[in-house]
């Protein structure tokens, strides 16, 4: 019964659009800017505007000491290298319960930003499920700077839409109070983004 | 058919409800202080773009592609979703969506779910209509949640407790969540996250809106900047997104337009903190169980409107909102309706549908016509024209009135220049009424203006007699 | 060319239309004045009532036809005219707000005038968005010897008038024309120009009602202002 009713709806719809008769629109004038002029320094100050913790490194394992002494959460596919002493690797299977207890989380990230500083995950080597850099307080994200794209056409262009992806601009922030913004909120409350050079 | 929610049941009109506003001390320096700050950091992002322009355009044109071949991209859009996994459902009208949504969480015996904020759910009503299920939506997007809290109603697209302060928010909070709190923004956004926290560890289904959806790809895009999104949108096993019709996008490519438009114009950011992307179900990632709810509630109806349609366009960034000096002065809930400002001054009673509800029939009105909604829009669309339009079907709507009546006089007098210099003439007349050059009260509906505004004497000679007079002759 | 003085003006402002003759003739134009003239039809069209508008809109193109130029002391008539008219089916002259027909036609921004006084200037929203005017009467006034120009805070804002909205939400309009006053009682100025006498008349009557002493001059009037023929405050 529910069925036959929600094709009965289907239906109106897309009648009632049909008998609007729209006329067909122009094609689409992309005049904007697709492509940015990237580059490291810039996705680093654009990051570091969102009050997120940046640093420009060579040296992934040696940058990583910050996390000595932590519990913190690694995806599977993470390279060896990064797995370094004194930290408590967590590693998946893990729970909800786990993950909320977790000091912080480590990933690499699938495409970065220049133009917004922004840092997008796919799921992809070394990122892991979603869930892992949400509940972590604490989110340390690796990026190789062939991964940094200028702008965002650039970006969506190198991204596979079907791919459960997260954008990520700065920790976790609001501006439901007096329109400002402030940051800390669900999310990480504290990003560092490791440029890789 | 059932009364639209998308207006409160009540609501008084627009002149009325805002005269209530305005007295308001404490909601007029709220406002103030709000728009205010978000206008200037809205235009500093902004002036950054120098291919802005070019930007709006093109959104505008993406949005007018959509609204052109609708159906077509509609039925893509289920037919990605449903090959990935997902379920698409279609609804006529707010009281069909909520029965499909409740049937939903009634279908895995769920009695609370968490929701990511949404206007779509608003707009039909949704939480009213769960709770008559005996399911509790619990609101997790901070100003949503104050408004809940509150027992309180939104007053903004973007930020629906926009009318109330950090002191207010705290009373709130002190008393709803049975806590200590300053009124520093950090502390209550920590209130918010420990009184959530649990709620988004151990909820089974979710509840969200949507942003975008790409038609070719079937992917559902949420921009948000708390992280409460990402909670609802990855932790619960069942999620399920209720978007108006309209939220298309064709390609993935663009979407590149809208996430450089919409951040900006809406909190003023180059990007929001968290942007989530999914399409239908991804195993052993997020959700397992994914339902696409699609609302009409007016939109079709809207679409029959070639000048009124342009409304459809709109990505719900609240840019209009904020620069709108009838918005600041008289707060959102004047407008009675989820869509206030000058974008709710044309959606809402195209939504409603009926120029003879007299609270709908009062919105199209409530602008001076400045334009400075239209400047802003990111998608292009010419607020001020759709008002007049909306404003002659009001007018034919209501028949005849006193007003059209002196309207058809003044047009009558307008028709012709011997008419209209005779009317000049006795509207000299009422140089009596003046003193020291001033008319200081009028009866009504004159009075209207004289209540706070003098009014010129009409000068002994109007500028034609001069004309007459000196240049004719020569 | 000609002189569209608009219902207002003529009716309530004719010291206005003088000055703008006055002013046009001095910078070697020949203005006519063609008598059939009265509205544009914009009250009527921003109310609701198009279809009265409409032989307004039919009118002003029979009256004016055969005018190289027609020049309008209102931003919100010219924008009528321009961007409305041709929407009720009809092809207006080509129509222009004063500043924009003296800086873009005429090309003079110094029109040679003398006005001695302290001077803010309100940007009214149709010449300001509608038209695209932009700074175009600041430079006029600029130009203006012995005036003393005071920069208005939140200038763009909309003073409140907005029509029939100034009584249809006559509360609103008041909250909106009571920020304008403050705004412009803040720069201490003796005059209030603009170039809108719909707009002048709305902050002009909340002054006027406050007895602030602060007068509100058409552009116009200013710029027709000479040394040898100076600015009256006409009664």
């Amino acid at each position: 019964m529910p069925e036959v009713a929600g094709t009965a709806a289907r239906e109106e719809i897309l009648r009632r659009i049909r008998d609007a008769r729209v006329p067909a629109a122009a094609p689409v004038v992309r005049g904007y800017h697709r492509e940015g002029p990237g580059g490291v320094e810039l996705f680093a100050e654009r990051v570091a505007d969102y009050r997120a913790v940046v640093r420009v490194v060579t040296d992934v394992p040696e940058a990583l000491s910050s996390l000595r002494g932590k519990d913190v959460v690694a995806p599977d596919d993470v390279p060896d290298e990064w797995l370094v002493d004194g930290v408590g690797w967590l590693r998946e299977p893990l729970s909800i319960g786990e993950l909320d207890r977790a000091d912080g989380v480590l990933t690499g990230c699938a495409v970065a930003i220049a133009d917004t500083g922004t840092i997008v995950l796919d799921g992809g080597v070394a990122q892991g499920r979603r869930a892992l850099t949400l509940l972590p307080d604490y989110h340390v994200c690796v990026v190789r700077a062939d991964q940094i794209a200028g702008s965002v056409p650039e970006a969506l262009a190198r991204l596979q839409p079907t791919r459960p992806l997260t954008f990520i601009s700065g920790p976790s922030a609001t501006s439901d109070i007096e329109l400002n913004r402030v940051e800390g909120v669900h999310g990480p409350r504290v990003l560092e983004v490791l440029i890789v050079t | 058919m059932a009364r639209n929610p998308v207006t409160w049941l009540g609501s008084p009109t627009f002149p009325k409800a805002a005269r209530v506003a305005l007295n308001d001390t404490q909601l007029r320096q709220n406002l103030r202080k709000a728009t205010g700050t978000i206008r200037g950091r809205r235009a500093a992002a902004v002036a950054e773009m120098d291919d802005w322009e070019q930007l709006r355009v093109a959104g505008e044109q993406v949005k007018d592609d959509v609204l052109a071949r609708l159906d077509t991209l509609l039925v893509q859009l289920e037919e990605s979703v449903t090959a990935r996994g997902g379920t698409v459902h279609w609804a006529r009208d707010a009281e069909e969506a909520n029965r499909i949504v409740l049937d939903l969480c009634r279908a895995e015996n769920a009695t609370e779910v968490v929701k990511v904020k949404s206007m779509a759910t608003a707009e039909i009503g949704l939480n009213e209509a769960l709770e008559a299920g005996g399911v509790h939506a619990v609101e997790t997007d901070l100003a949503e949640l104050i408004v809940q809290l509150g027992d309180d109603r939104p007053s903004h697209i973007l930020v629906p407790a926009i009318h109330r302060n950090r002191a207010e928010i705290r009373e709130i909070f002190q008393r709803r969540m049975g806590v200590e709190v300053s009124d520093e923004p950090a502390d209550l956004a920590e209130a918010a996250r420990t009184y959530l926290r649990e709620k988004f560890l151990t909820t089974k289904v979710a509840i969200s809106g949507a942003n975008f959806a790409v038609a070719d790809s079937g992917s559902i895009v949420v921009l948000e900047s708390e992280g409460n999104g990402r909670m609802c949108l990855t932790l619960p096993d069942t999620l399920i997104t209720v978007m108006g019709i309209e939220k298309l996008v064709p390609t993935w490519q663009d979407l590149e337009v809208f996430l450089q438009l919409l951040p900006r114009s809406s909190t003023a950011e180059r990007m929001n903190p968290y942007t989530s992307v999914w399409t239908g179900v991804t195993p052993g990632d997020g959700p397992q169980r994914f339902h696409l709810v699609l609302i009409d509630n007016g939109r079709t109806a809207t679409l029959q409107d070639s000048v009124g349609r342009q409304a459809l366009r709109c990505i719900r960034c609240s840019a209009c909102l904020n620069v709108c000096p009838v918005y600041e002065r008289t707060g959102g809930q004047s407008y009675g309706s989820v869509y206030p400002g000058p974008i709710g001054a044309i959606l809402t009673p195209q939504l409603v549908g009926d120029m003879h509800d007299p609270q709908a029939a009062s919105l199209p009105f409530a602008s001076s016509l400045c334009g400075a909604c239209f400047e802003v829009c990111p998608v292009r669309i010419d607020i001020p024209s759709v008002l007049t339009h909306l404003r002659a079907e009001v007018v034919e709507a209501k028949g005849r009135t006193a007003e059209s009546v002196a309207m058809a006089a003044a047009a009558w007098v307008f028709g012709s220049a011997s008419r209209y210099e005779k009317a000049q003439k006795a509207g000299a007349l009422a140089r009596f009424l003046a003193r020291d050059g001033r008319i200081t009260s009028l009866p009504w509906p004159g009075s209207k203006w004289t209540s706070s505004r003098d009014v010129p004497a009409p000068p002994a000679q109007s500028f034609r007699a001069w004309w007459k007079e000196n240049r004719c002759q020569k | 060319m000609a002189l569209f003085a608009t219902c207002l003006t003529d009716t309530f402002f004719p010291s206005t239309a003088r000055a703008v003759v006055r002013l046009l003739e001095r910078l070697g134009c020949s203005v006519d004045f063609p008598l059939e003239q009265t509205c544009c039809g914009q009250m009527h069209f921003n109310t609701g009532y198009r279809d009265h508008a409409r032989p307004l809109a039919r009118k002003y193109t029979d009256v004016f036809m055969g005018y190289d130029h027609v020049v309008a002391p209102s931003g919100s008539c010219a924008g009528m005219v321009r961007e409305v008219h041709p929407t009720l089916g009809t092809s207006p002259p080509r129509t222009f707000e004063l500043a924009e027909f003296l800086v873009d036609v005429l090309g003079v921004t110094d029109v040679g005038a003398w006005f001695p006084h302290r001077v803010t200037y309100h940007p009214t929203c149709h010449s300001l968005r509608m038209l695209g005017v932009g700074d175009k009467p600041l430079a006029l006034l600029r130009a203006v010897k012995g005036l003393d120009l005071v920069e208005l805070p939140d200038a763009t804002h909309c003073c409140g008038f907005g029509g029939t909205f100034a009584v249809k939400n006559a509360e609103t309009s008041t909250a909106m024309l009571a920020d304008k006053m403050r705004c412009v009682l803040d720069t201490g100025a003796e005059v209030l120009s603009a170039g809108d006498n719909s707009c002048l008349m709305h902050i002009g009557g909340g002054l006027s009602r406050l007895r602030t002493g602060v007068r509100p001059v058409h552009l116009a009037e200013i710029l027709a202002s000479t040394e040898e023929d100076p600015w009256r405050a006409t009664p």
